[in-house]
């Protein structure tokens, strides 16, 4: 691959990321909880060689509040489990990577470090995980485990956000840390099948983990050999310092949500400022692509009731006018970009049938697959197990 | 007549899995599970299954290294499997201590989901706190409170998967309504869980996904009466399973449910042979390599609960009794499988003095549970016969092997079964539940 190449991810959401997608025309709002639709989807990333997606997920139900549900019934509520989503597509491609959100606040790090293990079994080395840290209180009212006090809008983006954030990142890294570890914890050649001794596996190419946190302790080893990737990819979304600090200690991926080129290449220097030499910054976009962009948008802004807005820059415009946007932030220092398509699929398809063709013409995308994993197509080595050579 | 039941176990973690077999794959790469799961539904089977443990096992304080080791999550490998099949039931082990039912409540639904209503959950109530070492909780529960808290999970996650109303799915984009106010809204205030909230995933194809249950103990019986679609039993020998089914059914009718709303489903091995004598030689062929020397000193020192490295696994059975204290266990990630030590100790030594027994034979003998042994026709004939005569409705199959282990009993067992007019020839419908004639609460 050229070193000029951007990498390129989307992210699925619903219908798409505007609130009022589902009642787009090109929509199938029936369609969003079956396998069918999401199969789909990914089959068409991949027809544009794309790097991966992302399959969004929350513990609660999406809500325009901060906190709680905002009992609006004229906007796509519910959603499935994303790494099963992310499973039951696995089969049905053969080259894109998978990434689902998984939060780590009211789950064990020992099943998600199983079933991303799993799903790396699944898709053949395909597997990633956005780590998302659940600061609701209305979610940890679903587990009855925790209090967690309300989120308020003066707590986003504050210089020094309450204590409980910082301690739910600080979980947040413990948990990454123990799924890695127990990412490690086989050994690659821990199964020996040795029929002379009788042994399926050599015990001490297994290791316990030992993890003693704040939150938790975790014996280990894994109950799931090691996966094809040895790790795979880590990637967690970031807006801020707190965030910024928690990716640089524990993602490979960071996903960032600069508004221009400008504050890209600052978000760029904090975030290297924080250590993170090997961390792959890619900027969240959302996208409405294509002649009728603007039409689109003013019309589901209609619908919506509202002008959309998000935590990412909005684009709309052509495949062109995106490509020129996207090697212009590149120069910010920028590894690569996470794409949100306003509406499904409409602008999924704008994405792999015209920008991709129009960066491929400026020789800045690569024409086919040149690997067959995840870590392969961001030119991640696959690591050795942390524990090789050690006892236990 | 009664229509057999079949489900395909995939050979997991212990003794069953000849592994040194040199026709025995991978225990791991998805293409085991595709194989397994495509020739458990060309053989129109009910569903597949997964068993489930959170740590490996230890003896001795040292990690089992003489069988199979490592499995993968099992919600996420079945929902591969939804890809590559279209009608198998697809259900997994799953434990109600180290989980909670919001979370579990979404994976479950969102795989009925995924695979158009094939889901089932096995619900455990694993072991101890030797496992909890892997979880934020630990492992505190005592086995009575393990079925205490199994029960209000399984109670809790039906409300989870109650909580949307077939209705609350609008999804009109003419009226602007994708859905209801009260979608998902559920408040449960019990024992073990005191939750309330929106609930994420829509109401799923069978609204309540299969549920197993495999626990043994009074407990284990009376959660089952009161609240699973099927069990996994220990009970398939055709007098004790009589027992077993009746013991069940008795329970359930005092619980109020319908006769035959409990699926009773013991796990059973086979052996298949051209001729029934064929067959007994294979099966003690594949029994000599599933209990190695190794092996069978391992699974002595399971029930004596004493380090028993130094007996000759050819030799007699140790003069020392058994360690019946309650607070020390040689095994650990394994629930207890025997109650009395030194009541089956003695009932191991009379029967190795009665067929000459050392310690090996006498555990390959005393550790085998039902198998299916003979030529297709007497396999099909003994399956048909248990399930007429209520010691079972239907059987979970362990092949030996990963994964053609189901291949030769597809090929031909499984149309003497069709000849005979108790196993299906085709899918009639696409659910797990639908398979098994069990109400779609959907
Ligand atoms: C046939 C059978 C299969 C079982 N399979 C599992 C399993 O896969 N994973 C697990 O954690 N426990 C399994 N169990 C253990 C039970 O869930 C339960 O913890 C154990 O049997 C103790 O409960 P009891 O005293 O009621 O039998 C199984 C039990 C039986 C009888």
């Amino acid at each position: 691959m050229s070193a000029a190449h951007l990498h390129l991810a989307v992210a699925l959401d619903g219908a798409g990321w505007h609130p009022a997608a589902w009642r787009d025309p090109a929509a199938a709002p029936k369609d969003l909880f079956t396998a069918a639709y999401w199969a789909a989807l990914v089959a068409e990333a991949e027809h544009g060689l794309l790097d991966f997606v992302t399959i969004e997920d929350s513990l609660g139900p999406q809500t325009t509040h901060l906190d709680g549900p905002d009992g609006r019934t004229d906007q796509v509520r519910g959603r499935f489990d994303a790494v099963l989503v992310a499973s039951r597509v696995a089969p049905l491609t053969r080259r894109i990577g998978l990434v689902p959100t998984a939060v780590v606040t009211h789950t064990e790090p020992f099943h998600l470090a199983s079933a991303v293990s799993t799903l790396d079994y699944v898709s053949a080395g395909r597997a990633g995980w956005r780590v998302q840290v659940s600061g609701r209180r209305t979610e940890a009212a679903h587990f009855g485990r925790r209090d967690i006090p309300e989120l308020r809008p003066e707590h986003i983006g504050a210089a020094e956000p309450p204590p409980v954030f910082r301690e739910l990142f600080d979980e947040a890294a413990d948990a990454v840390e123990v799924v890695r570890r127990l990412w490690d914890s086989w050994e690659d050649d821990a199964e020996i099948r040795d029929v002379a001794t009788g042994r399926f596996i050599d015990r001490d190419r297994l290791h316990y983990i030992d993890f003693e946190g704040a939150h938790f302790s975790v014996r280990g080893p894994s109950i799931v050999p090691r996966p094809p990737q040895g790790q795979p990819l880590v990637t967690a979304l970031a807006h801020s310092r707190l965030p910024y600090e928690f990716a640089a200690r524990s993602a490979d991926v960071v996903y960032v949500t600069p508004h221009d080129a400008e504050q890209a290449r600052a978000v760029v220097a904090e975030v290297r400022g924080l250590g993170a030499e090997t961390l792959k910054i890619f900027a969240d976009l959302v996208v409405f692509v294509g002649e009728d962009a603007r039409n689109r948008r003013a019309r589901l802004d209609e619908l919506d009731g509202a002008a959309y807005t998000s935590d990412a820059s909005i684009f709309t415009g052509t495949p062109g006018e995106l490509a020129d946007l996207l090697l212009d932030w590149r120069r910010a220092g920028l590894d690569g970009f996470r794409l949100r398509p306003a509406v499904l699929p409409t602008d999924l398809s704008a994405i792999t049938r015209g920008l991709v063709p129009e960066l491929q013409r400026r020789d800045a995308f690569r024409r086919a697959y040149r690997a067959s994993t995840l870590r392969g197509h961001l030119g991640l080595l696959r690591p050795a197990s942390r524990y090789v050579g050690s006892r236990r | 007549m009664k229509q057999v039941i079949l489900a395909a176990h995939f050979p997991g973690v212990n003794n069953q899995t000849v592994w040194s077999d040199p026709a025995s794959g991978s225990q791991i790469d998805f293409a085991s599970f595709t194989h397994l799961a495509r020739t458990a539904e060309r053989g129109r089977f009910d569903f597949f299954f997964l068993a489930d443990g959170q740590r490996l096992r230890e003896q001795r304080g040292r990690i089992h290294d003489l069988d199979v080791v490592g499995r993968p999550d099992s919600l996420t490998v079945l929902s591969g499997l939804a890809a590559v099949t279209t009608h198998l039931g697809l259900a997994a082990t799953v434990n109600a201590t180290f989980n909670e039912p919001y979370d579990l409540a979404r994976r479950i639904a969102t795989l009925d989901h995924l695979s158009g209503g094939r889901a089932g959950w096995n619900v455990v109530t694993s072991s101890d706190a030797f496992t909890g070492e892997n979880f934020r909780r630990g492992g505190y529960l005592d086995h009575s409170q393990r079925y205490e808290r199994a029960e209000e999970f399984v109670r809790t996650t039906r409300e989870l998967w109650d909580s949307w109303a077939a209705e609350d799915l609008v999804a009109d984009p003419v009226t602007g309504t994708f859905a209801t106010r009260e979608a998902g809204a559920f408040a449960h205030r019990g024992t073990h869980f005191d939750i309330g909230g929106r609930f994420t995933v829509p109401r799923s194809p069978q609204r309540h996904p299969l549920t197993i249950q495999a626990g043994d103990s009074d407990g284990g019986r009376e959660f089952a009466a009161a609240t699973a679609d099927a069990i996994f039993s220990r009970h398939g020998r055709p007098a004790e399973g009589q027992a077993f089914y009746r013991d069940i059914a008795a329970r359930v009718a005092a619980h109020g449910r319908a006769p035959g709303s409990l699926k009773i489903l013991p796990g059973a091995t086979f052996a298949l042979g051209d001729t029934d004598a064929e067959a007994q030689e294979h099966a003690d062929h594949i029994r000599r390599q599933q209990v190695s020397p190794q092996t069978a000193i391992l699974l002595l020192e399971q029930l004596w609960n004493r380090d028993l490295s130094a007996y000759d696994p050819e030799g007699p059975l140790p003069e020392i009794d058994p360690d019946v204290s309650e607070d020390r266990s040689i095994i650990k990630g394994r629930a207890g499988m025997y109650r009395d030590r030194l009541k089956t100790a003695a009932e191991w030594r009379a029967l190795a003095e009665q067929k000459r027994l050392g310690i090996r034979d006498l555990i390959i003998e005393v550790t085998g549970r039902q198998s299916f042994i003979g030529s297709p026709a007497r396999v099909a004939e003994e399956i048909n016969e248990s399930v007429q005569s209520d010691a079972a409705d239907g059987f979970i199959l362990v092949p030996h092997l990963t994964p053609t282990g189901l291949d030769e009993f597809v090929d031909k067992v499984v149309p003497l079964l069709q000849e005979r007019g108790v196993f299906r020839t085709e899918y009639g419908t696409t659910t797990l539940r639908g398979h098994l004639g069990l109400e779609n609460n959907g």
